[in-house]
């Protein structure tokens, strides 16, 4: 058997990952190095500073930024919260319901919403809250969020799902448990790193969202994403950096413990 | 099964549907209290939808299931004093052995303290107490059936399930679960209903045995009843090994059906009832009963040529042609004695037949 160096070691592929590597992280890199940027230019390098990540807390824009944050946070921390909670409901359906006729329907329809163009879900939800007279405010963003970070919330807990077949409740049913104890005491616990997994995923989901925002949230009030698009709309200023640096790592940190929590496997 | 022994389940008359199919056509058996009863079948003959039935995981289409005299049949499984050891044990992967053990105590209302140490006595009646804090992943498959069975026990159920709990261990682990089973059952004094399509585990196991086949009882009896006197054609194939002869019933006389099988051979046998004068039905003879000799010893014997001998360690088993029919299995112990009855392919010998030995079935 060919060892998995050799396989791949083909000419020309250490280039062409390298390639592919700087292609995808060099802008990230330039943006994180220039955050710290002493100067004001946002291309010549003035030596090594954290000026730019003071003046996001304390400078002229911090107001907008503070409270754009808040929203962001507080609108991912609900949006994600519920759409767990009804995407473990959806989930528990499945595993209850057996082998039901629209089973694969039904994980269609859930899942479905992730391959929509975004900008067509913005489109309609946009259209859904003007025809029902709905005011465009920080509730309607939150109610665009939770829908759809549903489908992103349900995929890791629905993989999950896959190993825990019916007989664990029955086996508690079995022993004398009621359908809510034979949930809280064993399948819970079973699908606990699914649900931490689905959580995380979609509060990064709802905490980076840009477009179907932008069209939900009416006047005077921002989150994160587009009040750095209005303030880049004005000039780039190394501020906007410091702050996109600041996401980066808080996405990169919630993703990989996403990933490290889905793969704990509890049912074996 | 002394007759005053209670009833520990009635089924009366079960019909069990899933949608246009029939899974259990009227299936009425009574099983005593502290009795080994075994559901026999291949699979797909309904033994395992009974026994879910019975456990509570599937409803009753028509008919009535009584427990000690209390009809159980639209109770919820939480309810049922049941329990059940399930063909995956199905243990709690997030527990530990003492906590997976303990579950249905806790259940039952008692303090979690107590739950633990009624577990721990059912670990050691298994002998697994050492492992009382391990996840059951980090035990063998025998111990994880162990650790099964102590939970399912915990809750002193009046009725124990097993659903085939042995199929996932290898031959010799399985062979001593069996026994242990066996004594556990008498030490406990609980009646065990075991699901299994193996039958030399339900021979090795049962005080009863119901044999089914297509959603119906085929026949109920103990393992040497079974055994020795089959009532129809699934039941003696499935049952061990036999010699199946399509015979015709001359006449019955003086208790005794006189039988031909083509070819000039005749025998006499027990008449059954259902088996009347010029029915063509088939005949059941076990290897075990027959031997083989160059002149008739019994006044029942056939002719054949012997074709083949193939030994398999504690058995010699004789493929012989009778002319007439299929080929013929006869079986000599691997001893002085039955190597005596042992002969070479291509000689003529006596097929001799121990009175009792044929058995008439209904076909």
């Amino acid at each position: 058997m060919q060892t998995g160096a050799a396989r791949f070691d083909f000419p020309g592929f250490k280039v062409l990952t390298f390639l592919c590597l700087f292609i995808l992280y060099a802008p990230l890199l330039v943006v994180t190095v220039y955050s710290f940027n002493d100067s004001r230019s946002i291309t010549t390098w003035g030596g090594f500073s954290l000026r730019w990540y003071v003046d996001v807390f304390t400078g002229p824009d911090s107001a907008k930024f503070q409270s754009a944050a808040f929203n962001s946070f507080s609108i991912a921390l609900i949006a994600a919260t519920v759409a767990t909670a009804i995407a473990t409901s959806a989930a528990l359906a499945m595993v209850r319901g057996g082998r039901f006729k629209l089973r694969t329907a039904t994980f269609g329809l859930i899942s479905l919403p992730i391959l929509v163009p975004e900008i067509v879900t913005a489109v309609a939800m946009l259209i859904f809250f003007n025809a029902i007279g709905f005011t465009r405010g920080y509730t309607s963003i939150l109610i665009a969020h939770i829908a759809f970070c549903i489908p992103f919330a349900y995929l890791p807990i629905s993989a999950r799902m896959q190993g825990i077949e019916g007989v664990y409740e029955q086996a508690a049913m079995d022993l004398y448990a009621g359908r809510a104890q034979a949930f809280r005491r064993v399948l819970l616990p079973m699908m606990m790193p699914g649900i931490i997994s689905g959580f995380l995923l979609a509060f990064i989901i709802s905490l980076d969202d840009f477009i179907i925002t932008n069209f939900v949230k009416g006047a005077g009030i921002e989150t994160l994403p587009t009040a750095i698009f209005g303030s880049v709309k004005q000039g780039l200023r190394p501020n906007i950096m410091a702050i996109s640096t600041m996401l980066l790592v808080f996405s990169t940190v919630i993703v990989t413990l996403s990933w490290l929590v889905s793969r704990i496997d509890r049912t074996k | 099964m002394t007759k005053q022994r209670p009833i520990a389940i009635d089924i009366q008359k079960v019909v069990k549907r899933f949608g246009d199919f029939t899974a259990l056509k009227e299936v009425s058996v009574s099983i005593g209290d502290n009795e080994f009863f075994t559901l026999l079948g291949p699979s797909g003959c309904g033994k395992t939808t009974l026994l879910r039935m019975i456990a509570g995981f599937e409803d009753v289409t028509a008919g009535a299931i009584f427990l000690y005299d209390q009809e159980i049949a639209k109770l919820p499984p939480n309810k049922r004093p049941i329990n059940t050891v399930f063909q995956n044990y199905a243990l709690f992967p997030t527990m530990s052995v003492l906590e997976n053990v303990g579950f249905g105590l806790e259940m039952q209302g008692k303090s979690r303290a107590e739950a633990r140490r009624q577990a721990g006595e059912m670990l050691e009646l298994v002998q697994l107490s050492q492992f009382a804090h391990r996840k059951p992943s980090q035990l063998s498959g025998g111990q994880q059936q162990r650790v099964a069975l102590a939970r399912a026990l915990a809750p002193k159920p009046r009725v124990l399930l097993l659903d085939e709990p042995l199929s996932a261990l290898d031959m010799k682990l399985r062979k001593s679960m069996q026994l242990e089973l066996k004594h556990i059952q008498r030490e406990t004094g609980i009646t065990f209903i075991f699901v299994t399509h193996d039958q030399e585990e339900a021979l090795t196991m049962s005080d009863r045995i119901a044999v089914m086949s297509a959603g119906e009882v085929q026949q109920l009896g103990t393992a040497r009843d079974i055994y020795e006197n089959p009532r129809n054609m699934f039941v003696a194939d499935f049952i061990g090994d036999t010699n199946l002869l399509e015979v015709s019933v001359d006449k019955i006389e003086n208790g005794r059906a006189t039988c031909h099988l083509g070819g000039g051979h005749e025998l006499t046998c027990d008449p059954v009832a259902g088996v009347d004068t010029g029915a063509r039905v088939h005949l059941s003879v076990r290897p075990e009963r027959l031997f083989l000799s160059s002149e008739p010893e019994e006044v029942e014997s056939l002719r054949g040529r012997v074709v083949e001998n193939i030994f398999i360690g504690t058995d010699i088993t004789t493929i012989l042609d009778l002319g007439v029919g299929p080929q013929f299995r006869v079986r000599a112990s691997n001893s002085d004695r039955g190597n005596l009855r042992v002969f070479e392919p291509g000689q003529n010998v006596f097929v001799n037949m121990e009175r009792g030995a044929a058995r008439l079935l209904v076909d």
